[in-house]
């Protein structure tokens, strides 16, 4: 990429020649730049080697070549320097040892800047074995004269926390850092306090003490230190519990000034703090919570004038808050108005606020504003808007006939999907008010044919079976969606099953055919358990004893109310604890989403992967169902009430797609033959590293296992552990299970002895636990994508040469059929994570798609493929060349394993 | 707190990954771009998305992305300020207008400010001002020791938005009050929404560390003094200040008093609901003839303010249907054209003056279409400027200067009127 010369003020950054692409050898002169004696070409081989590791290439084997450059005076050079050691230290532990002179060094160097880069960089480094090393010059640096140094080493306890939480306890770290609470230079304090707070978060003890004097300090901190810090200080004062009111009023006083602040994460904490404590106070000092109400409403309004971004975050938690104290927006509705060219997720947000502050004082304008919406252009809003016309009926009753007459106009424009979302929340409001407003039923009927969602439908034919003896045609109009009963969405069969058979007990003459017919359908034809269950229960009831047939299915049912989205109290006052926070944004409780990445006892060899822990969240996927209405209406309304109209914000959509190499376990040895426990194994790669992930269970054995050494065995990978010691931190216990990672390199002494024929995939492992001396053996199989290398993207020449050159009797051919997906861009993007590259794609004849990919192994063997796609065909047709035949099948098994899930 | 922030262009690809926390990995960068670039989610999705435990929360910078990555439950409008004064920081830094390809030319430019304004995820001194001081496009002033240690008590005190020592010939403060005006109006000419949002910008020029006192005619204030033949004064709904102002005072005694940064900062914000004076009336007269496949309209705009006053840039945007075949227009003053691409007339007065009256008159013909889909009606938008001319009423009652040296300083007020969102529907 040519350097470009900006205009204006910056004239210095010619920094993308750096990103050049890296020819053949680059690496090799990397390293010879590195060690000149020239300044300049020194700084130029690091920051191309940055430049490298920002787009995500391996350079991590330029370590030591890197870290000789760190003794240096110059501070530019130092940072990228320590830049790289943050990436790369983890995978390299052994070396990051040598980088701690340098450290210890730079610690006490005379420049303050320099002390504070040392520790600050230190702290990253997250080798363990590094920690003893880091706790002289942290424990100076914490007592530092420079205040610069002093609140960098306050954060960088929290650092070594994080690694040893052991390691700060024993050095007394905790106490010095409280100490800095009454540090005189308020940056100290802020940063003492996120210290502070964060280690009481993770390790759930109460570090933070706030006594009286400390209260003090942070209120005095308050005024002083920067926007970030007023943010540390007031989410810290928020988990604080005042004695009695008068303290609680007294913070509240010393925190009300910080809503003018100009940045909006002060304020949303402020806010925090004040909602909080008037919990605290009670209902004893109404004229204070009236005074604290008044106050509270212009900083929130002010927050609506901000970016999108931040108008959504308050919008969130404004929701929350007018749900726990209405009073405090209850005549500020017209700011919730939308704009023409708001976002549209803050036009959503926002309509949810206007229904939750609908009153029967403003109604009228809001019916206005929500008929104005119903002609936009964005369909979710449209719908959304005129769902809310239907809430709101539901919510004020006075208002409900003007809210039918709006929707009937709606239903006039005729628009699809405004006809299909009217008859869907008037479904909601005849079950409101029954038999108030049947006389709109026939303006319904009108447009019958418009409905093609199977809501829509259902909501209808539920309406037609109600009503059935109101409306003259009834059984006509369900014989005509009978006809098509067999291609209907589940949910629509079960309305008209259940319509039929009202209509059948309110008029049994006209209707016996039909209503057997449609038992018959629901008993016989379908396979859907649901319908069969409901269609056996009428049949019987009917069969037996028509009259409590009528009981039951024509009985009154209970009366809704629109608490769409409304939170249970329980939930709503945590989550007023946790405005400001994430968990006001997506309304769950901090345990449903923070999955710590440690606490997974993987112990700190090679780099833990991200991935698991997944099913912890699917659990609360359940919880959805608090918000679930009348569930006594199992027969009639099962699962269609008024809160499933909701465009159901899907913050936590479970079919998230992998984008990392996905994990998957084998049971590798079992109990019996390891002294009670079962190891389960995969292999995958984390930057460049070939990992073997285990997991042990510990089914039987009474020592809980902690301690392990592993060997391989020669394999055809030429595979082995870098270090053979595994440490289970914390020590598994019988019955409960731990994992470990295992990094292995490959090197040629190991590679076993060339057989005739296939390769085979066979990695035999031996593992000794170190606790009961018990050696156990077995062998988990390995997949050779795990060591693909990120260098193995062939130019497309050379694909091409190659390609020739290979004898086609060295080709593999195989098909994949029933694939998730035949989209061969996201095919390309999960294969470019294995490091399969993709090289070319073609239009080949009768609408083929050929796609090529190369792939290299750690071990330098080229694999060349080739994918075929057709159009309308869900499989794909392999074709793999390569010189290294033995591996051949082992590499074509992996694309069809990639392929496959 | 965060874990990662990632500066990605608009197809994707990873221009600047700093990670603060090894809880995320690098294939983070690889979800988002598969699930919020590839998907078009932005601009129509939160901007706060939760993917396999992660949460992102992201923003724009032309067609850049800044993404923040995190595990923990952090606080989201901390992220997302911190992401706008990084772009902040980075315009003052590349320029305005800075794009992919400054980005790459200063990575290592970048690196260290990543590394400065941030800590294990932790947001410390954004001021750029000061960290200008001592990150200077890559080549670090080399310092001598004790002017090291005067720099850091500078990034860390409590007055980390202005250095000591600084000193200005002639002493001089620029004031401007610039008010945006929003409105919305219903077809009936009914007003849904009416507010002022307004900045008072500053620029200033004072030697030393000078104490300065600010007073607008705030409604509250002049009650308090007991002079009662002044005029009444504007009733503010809410302030916000700049971190220099001491909010304790204001919310004691409503007085506005700091000590300011030098050179250009944004004082303050206040927002004004009651007592608006609209500069100008807009009364659209809008007829769609669907049998004849035409429309009309008739639009009178009328400024209201005084007639030594006059507007610039007052541009009109009357909407019209996407099927327009031909206009035919009439303007009683300015220029007005049919711009297909915008789906609009555009109305365009060069100067408006006060107390006047113009007039536009369209006939529309429509091309006939297939689909007997109706015209949605976007709303008119009203853009102008009015010099002079506060439409909440508010004006700067006085801005004093105190320094030990005692040095008089000049002082410019300057204010402007000009449209928010300024929106009639039809």
């Amino acid at each position: 990429m040519p350097s470009i010369n900006l205009p204006g003020k910056n004239d210095g950054g010619h920094d993308s020649r750096f990103f050049t692409t890296q020819k053949k050898g680059e690496m090799h002169e990397l390293k010879m730049e590195l060690h000149s004696t020239d300044r300049n070409t020194k700084v130029d081989a690091v920051k191309k080697v940055i430049a490298s590791m920002t787009v995500g290439k391996d350079v991590s084997s330029l370590f030591t070549d890197v870290l000789n450059c760190v003794q240096t005076g110059n501070i530019e050079l130092k940072k990228l320097v320590y830049l790289y050691l943050i990436n790369y230290s983890k995978s390299q532990p052994e070396l990051a040892l040598l980088a701690v002179n340098t450290f210890v060094k730079d610690a006490s160097d005379p420049n303050p800047l320099i002390r504070a880069l040392a520790v600050r960089t230190m702290g990253c480094i997250r080798v363990e074995k590094i920690t003893e090393y880091l706790c002289d010059p942290l424990s100076r640096a914490l007592r530092d004269e420079d205040p610069y140094v002093r609140k960098t080493a306050a954060v960088c306890v929290a650092k070594l926390y994080d690694l040893a939480p052991a390691l700060v306890q024993e050095r007394g770290f905790l106490e010095i850092l409280h100490d800095l609470i009454s540090d005189s230079n308020p940056s100290v304090v802020a940063n003492g306090v996120a210290a502070l707070s964060e280690i009481a978060e993770t390790s759930g003890k109460d570090v933070m003490k706030i006594s009286a004097s400390v209260l003090q300090k942070l209120l005095a901190a308050l005024n002083e230190c920067t926007e970030w810090g007023q943010v540390f200080i007031l989410d810290s004062l928020a988990k604080y519990a005042p004695a009695d009111a008068r303290e609680a009023e007294g913070i509240i006083e010393r925190v009300t000034p910080r809503l003018q602040h100009a940045n909006s994460a002060v304020v949303m904490s402020a806010v925090k703090v004040i909602l909080s404590y008037m919990e605290l106070m009670g209902s004893a000092n109404t004229d204070t919570i009236r005074n604290l109400t008044r106050k509270l409403a212009p900083p929130l309004v002010t927050l609506l004038n901000s970016e999108p971004e931040i108008q959504y975050v308050a919008l969130r938690n404004i929701n929350l808050i007018v749900q726990k104290r209405p009073s405090i927006l209850e005549n500020e509705i017209r700011v919730f108005f939308c704009k023409y060219n708001d976002p549209i997720y803050v036009k959503m947000e926002k309509l949810e606020i206007i229904i939750k502050l609908v009153s029967e004082k403003n109604i009228d304008q809001v019916l206005l504003e929500l008929k104005e919406y119903a002609t936009e252009v964005d369909v979710d809003f449209v719908r959304k808007s005129v769902s809310a016309i239907g809430r709101c009926a539901v919510k004020l009753e006075r208002a409900a006939e003007r809210c039918i007459g709006v929707l009937l106009e709606l239903i006039q424009t005729k628009v699809n999907y405004v006809v299909q979302e009217s008859v869907i929340v008037i479904k909601d409001i005849f079950r409101r008010y029954p038999n108030r407003y049947e006389s709109i039923i026939a303006t319904l009927c009108d447009n019958l044919d418009t409905l093609d969602e199977p809501q829509a439908k259902a909501s209808m034919i539920w309406i037609i079976g109600e009503y059935a003896e109101r409306i003259d045609n009834a059984d006509e109009l369900l014989d005509n969606f009978l006809e098509t009963f067999e291609e209907e969405d589940p949910s629509v069969q079960l309305q008209l099953l259940t319509a039929t058979v009202k209509c059948f007990l309110k008029n049994p003459e006209d209707t016996q055919d039909m209503v057997q017919r449609v038992l018959d359908l629901a008993t016989e034809e379908s396979d859907n358990p649901d319908l069969r269950d409901r269609g056996f229960i009428y049949w019987r009831l009917l069969s037996t004893d028509p009259e409590a047939a009528k009981l039951v299915v024509l009985g009154d049912k209970p009366v809704i109310e629109d608490d769409t989205f409304k939170l249970e109290p329980n939930l709503l006052n945590t989550l007023i604890g946790q405005i400001a926070t994430l968990s006001s944004i997506y309304h769950k409780p901090p345990e449903a989403f923070v999955v710590r990445a440690s606490g997974r006892g993987v112990m700190h060899l090679g780099v833990g992967g991200d991935d698991m822990g997944e099913d912890d969240e699917e659990d609360y996927e359940d919880d959805e169902g608090i918000e679930q209405e009348d569930p006594v209406d199992l027969l009639d309304m099962g699962g269609m009430g008024i809160n499933d109209n909701g465009a159901g914000d899907d913050l936590f959509g479970s079919s998230t797609p992998q984008a990392e190499q996905a994990v998957r376990f084998v049971k590798v040895c079992s109990e019996e033959k390891s002294g009670g426990i079962d190891v389960l194994a995969a292999y995958h790669q984390v930057n460049g590293n070939v990992l073997m992930e285990l997991e042990f269970q510990n089914k039987s054995c009474s020592v809980p296992v902690s301690n392990l050494a592993i060997q391989l065995n020669k394999n055809a990978f030429g595979l082995s552990p870098v270090n053979q010691q595994i440490i289970c931190n914390p020590p598994v216990q019988v019955g409960s299970s731990g994992t470990a990672t295992v990094q292995l390199v490959a090197n040629r002494s190991m590679l076993a002895p060339v057989q005739p024929g296939p390769a085979s995939p066979q990695v035999q492992v031996a593992i000794k636990n170190m606790a009961t001396s018990q050696v156990f053996y077995f062998a988990a199989n390995f997949n050779i994508d795990a060591m693909f290398s990120s260098g193995g993207q062939m130019d497309r020449n050379a694909f091409i040469e190659t390609w020739k050159n290979i004898d086609d009797g060295k080709e593999i051919y195989s098909t994949v059929s029933d694939l998730p997906s035949t989209d061969i861009d996201g095919i390309q993007a999960k294969f470019e994570l294995y490091n399969i590259f993709f090289i070319a794609r073609r239009q080949g004849m009768d609408g083929q798609e050929v796609v090529y990919f190369s792939m290299k192994t750690m071990t330098g063997m080229d694999f060349l493929a080739e994918l075929t796609f057709k159009a309308g065909v869900n499989a794909c047709k392999i074709c793999l060349k390569t010189e290294n035949t033995s591996y051949g099948h082992l590499v074509k098994n992996a694309i069809e394993n990639l392929l496959r899930f | 707190m965060i874990s990662m922030i990632l500066v990605l262009n608009h197809k994707g690809d990873v221009m600047i990954s700093r990670q603060y926390r090894d809880d995320v990995s690098r294939a983070a960068a690889d979800s988002f771009r598969l699930q919020v670039i590839a998907a078009k989610e932005t601009g129509t999705q939160a901007p706060v998305k939760r993917i396999e435990n992660c949460s992102f929360l992201y923003t724009r910078h032309l067609n850049m992305y800044f993404v923040a990555i995190t595990r923990a439950n952090v606080n989201p409008a901390l992220v997302f300020e911190y992401l706008f004064q990084k772009i902040t920081i980075l315009k003052a830094y590349l320029g305005e207008e800075f794009d992919d390809n400054s980005i790459r030319n200063n990575m290592t430019l970048i690196y260290e400010l990543m590394d400065e304004t941030m800590d294990y995820g932790y947001p410390q001194n954004c001021a750029v001002d000061v960290l200008r001081l001592y990150i200077n496009l890559g080549n670090i002033r080399q310092q001598d020791e004790p002017d090291a240690s005067e720099l850091t008590s500078q990034i860390t005190g409590a007055i980390d938005w202005r250095r000591e020592g600084i000193r200005h010939k002639r002493n001089e403060v620029y004031i401007d009050v610039l008010e945006s005006i929003n409105l919305l109006m219903s077809s009936q000419g009914d007003i849904l929404r009416m507010e002022v949002t307004a900045q008072v910008q500053m620029n200033t020029k004072l030697t030393g560390m000078p104490e300065c006192k600010f007073g607008l005619n705030d409604k509250l204030v002049i009650e308090k003094e007991a002079s009662s033949n002044r005029k009444p004064g504007v009733e503010i709904d809410d302030c916000t200040f700049h971190r220099c102002v001491r909010l304790g005072k204001f919310d004691a005694d409503r007085t506005i008093t700091f000590i300011p940064p030098d050179g250009e900062f944004e004082l303050m914000r206040y927002r004004v609901t009651d007592n608006i004076n609209l500069p100008f009336k807009i009364i659209p007269a809008v007829r769609e003839m669907q049998d004849q496949n035409r429309v009309s309209i008739n639009l009178k705009a009328i400024s209201t303010y005084n007639t030594r006053l006059f507007a610039t840039h007052v541009v009109i945007k009357i909407p019209v249907p996407k099927n327009t075949a031909k206009t035919k227009i009439k303007t009683s003053f300015g220029r007005a054209k049919y711009e297909p691409e915008q789906s609009a007339i555009i109305w365009r007065i060069k100067k408006f003056p006060g107390k006047a009256e113009c007039m536009i008159g369209a006939d529309i013909d429509l091309m006939p279409t297939t689909r007997n889909k109706a015209w949605v009606r976007p709303p008119i938008n009203v853009d102008f400027q009015v010099p002079m001319f506060t439409s909440s009423g508010v004006n700067v009652r006085f801005l004093r200067v105190y320094d030990k040296s005692g040095y008089n300083t000049n002082r410019w007020v300057r204010y402007i009127t000009k449209a928010g969102g300024y929106q009639i529907r039809i």
